[in-house]
């Protein structure tokens, strides 16, 4: 854990000035879309003096704010059915032993590593297999639009939050369950009252992590949506796909101010955590 | 992981006379299958969950991958044939194919040569200036992946400012916007944080003491980087490399913002397929060897030791 050697001379100020350049790459982008979001200039990019004017239309926009209540409807949803049941998943396997559990714990691992295309095309297939199923059996009509949506946002998020929380599960000294335990707590008095206040930062930082994907996700969206629903990134990649606007740029940084806030949470419940990471 | 053996392995010893029922084989055989059916039932909803919402979806797209497409731009599922495969080795599909490989092997080389030192100097700095770096490093890694891409559309369309800073230099009009290279930089942009992380962890890691002996040993710094830090953080370089390369060759929001219709990639080929050409057995198929290729990645970086993603 000791700091690496100290580079000096040339090497040291090579190092240094690649570091600040990394910074102004990482943030030169987001500054200028925060500064143009402010220009006046209908041509994006160009400045025209200060105005509102686009985060206005952002509100007067019904399509934008109908959007941005069904990417939060989403997200709220997938969020908290994805932590409980990560947070299941992650103390099964962090804390029992059971059949199977090498093929859930690669199962669980699967939707992590595969690309949003794939995953995207999976989820069209399924459900436009499932949904004729469901509605010849039943003689339903159901289509794809918010439940698809939902549940695929939460087939991805799961994953996520169980390593989160598992991280947090297997960074902590299971000698309190088992004092508790001892002393003949049941198995859920010993989670109530012992393990689960120390795994919180774990699981608010899952539900985070959960919600910042089901926030930022196009493509998946966008094949099992259907044409009754539109989300925020959706909507903003349809229009980005048509030509840049001032009004894009608006949106983009009220997605932008969502998505910081997010991480400064997430980054308040780490400190709490100690500094072991999600990665 | 122990935790299951322990409690129950503990009682008979510490406990001791008190409670001599838990002496017994068949009382501890009954307990042990009693905790095993607790972890079960644990893990059950998220277990059933993703067998229905993930791994039979999966399977559906192995079926669709050896259908055929009919006349009317359905799908026949009868029939198996390896038709869509065979497609794969068109020139158009092997083109893209091939671009999307090159254009995420560069991404990857890119972040590498500027990930690694930044990592190295990160782990050089105090704890405090350490924690710091590494909060913006992380900002980037969560900010909403389309407005980051967004950004640069922005800065490098027509008139924005990379045309104005490139003219104001006297360096004449540039226009990157929807080639090649735009991708790339939209895609070293949003993949760099998946590099930094990883490199930073392993490095942080290793023992500063080997590298003073090395130079102690008359190293010179480019010997002791070679030879003894290199070495040292492959695990992370690999687990970097892998979180970059992979999603760069399934990009598909990066491409369609920065890149132009010249540079179809493998993420929007298959969009197309799906949304437009109506031609999913096609889609699956690529689908299908996408995931392969990830596949194949993850278990050689879980080979080579990694243990977390």
């Amino acid at each position: 854990m000791s700091t690496a050697v100290e580079p000096r001379g040339r090497t040291k100020f090579l190092l240094s000035l690649n570091g600040w350049l990394v910074y102004v790459f990482f943030y030169a982008p987001i500054v200028l879309l925060v500064v143009y979001s402010f220009s006046a200039s209908r041509n994006v990019g160009t400045w025209g003096g200060w105005t509102l004017d686009w985060y206005g239309d952002f509100v007067d926009n019904r399509t934008a704010r109908s959007a941005l209540s069904d990417s939060l409807k989403v997200a709220a949803i997938s969020t908290v059915v994805s932590v409980v049941l990560g947070t299941m998943a992650a103390l099964a396997l962090e804390r029992f032993k059971f059949r199977g559990k090498q093929v859930f714990d690669a199962l669980l691992y699967l939707p992590i590593i595969i690309p949003d295309v794939t995953m995207a095309v999976m989820m069209l297939l399924f459900f436009s297999q499932f949904f004729d199923a469901v509605n010849t059996v039943f003689g339903l009509s159901l289509r794809k639009g918010f439940g698809s949506v939902v549940a695929s946002h939460i087939a991805f998020s799961i994953s996520f939050v169980s390593v989160v929380v598992r991280a947090r599960l297997a960074g902590m000294d299971n000698k309190m369950e088992e004092a508790a335990l001892d002393l003949y707590a049941t198995r859920w008095k010993a989670f109530r009252y012992v393990t689960f206040p120390q795994i919180i930062p774990g699981i608010a930082g899952g539900a985070l992590l959960a919600m910042t994907l089901s926030l930022d996700d196009v493509v998946i969206t966008q094949f099992v949506a259907g044409p009754g629903l539109e989300t925020l990134p959706v909507y903003v990649f349809g229009l980005i796909r048509k030509g840049v606007t001032p009004l894009i740029n608006a949106i983009s940084v009220v997605m932008l101010v969502a998505s910081m806030t997010l991480v400064a949470l997430s980054l308040l419940f780490e400190r709490t955590r100690g500094g072991d990471r999600a990665q | 992981m122990t935790a299951v053996e322990q409690p129950l392995a503990s009682p008979p010893g510490a406990a001791g006379g008190s409670e001599p029922r838990l002496a017994t084989p068949e009382f501890e055989a009954a307990a042990v299958r009693q905790e095993s059916r607790r972890g079960f039932l644990l893990a059950l909803p998220a277990y059933a969950y993703l067998v229905l919402f993930f791994a039979v979806p999966l399977l559906i797209v192995v079926e669709y991958s050896f259908a055929t497409r009919n006349r009317f731009g359905g799908t026949d599922l009868s029939g198996w044939n390896l038709d869509s495969y065979a497609k794969l080795a068109e020139p158009i599909v092997r083109d893209i194919l091939f671009r999307s490989i090159w254009l995420a092997v560069l991404t990857t080389a890119i972040c590498l040569l500027i990930g690694y030192p930044f990592a190295y100097y990160l782990a050089t700095r105090s704890p405090v200036v350490r924690n710091v770096m590494l909060v913006f490093v992380m900002i980037p890694f969560w900010t909403n992946f389309l407005v980051r891409n967004y950004a640069w559309r922005v800065i490098l369309g027509h008139d924005g400012p990379f045309t104005q800073t490139t003219e104001f230099l006297g360096l004449g009009e540039h226009e990157f916007l929807f080639t090649p290279t735009a991708v790339v930089l939209g895609l070293v942009y949003g993949f760099l944080p998946f590099m930094i992380l990883p490199l930073y962890a392993s490095i942080e890691r290793i023992d500063a003491r080997l590298l003073e002996a090395s130079r102690d040993l008359y190293a010179s710094g480019w010997q002791s980087f070679r030879h003894v830090l290199l070495p040292l953080s492959m695990p992370g370089v690999i687990a970097g490399s892998i979180l970059c390369f992979v999603p760069s060759l399934g990009a598909y929001v990066t491409p369609e913002i920065l890149g132009g219709a010249k540079t179809t990639l493998l993420g929007s080929y298959i969009v197309i397929q799906f949304l437009e050409a109506r031609n999913w057995p096609v889609g699956a198929a690529l689908s299908f060897v996408l995931m392969a290729i990830m596949l194949a990645a993850t278990i050689v970086y879980f080979r080579k030791g990694g243990r977390t993603l």
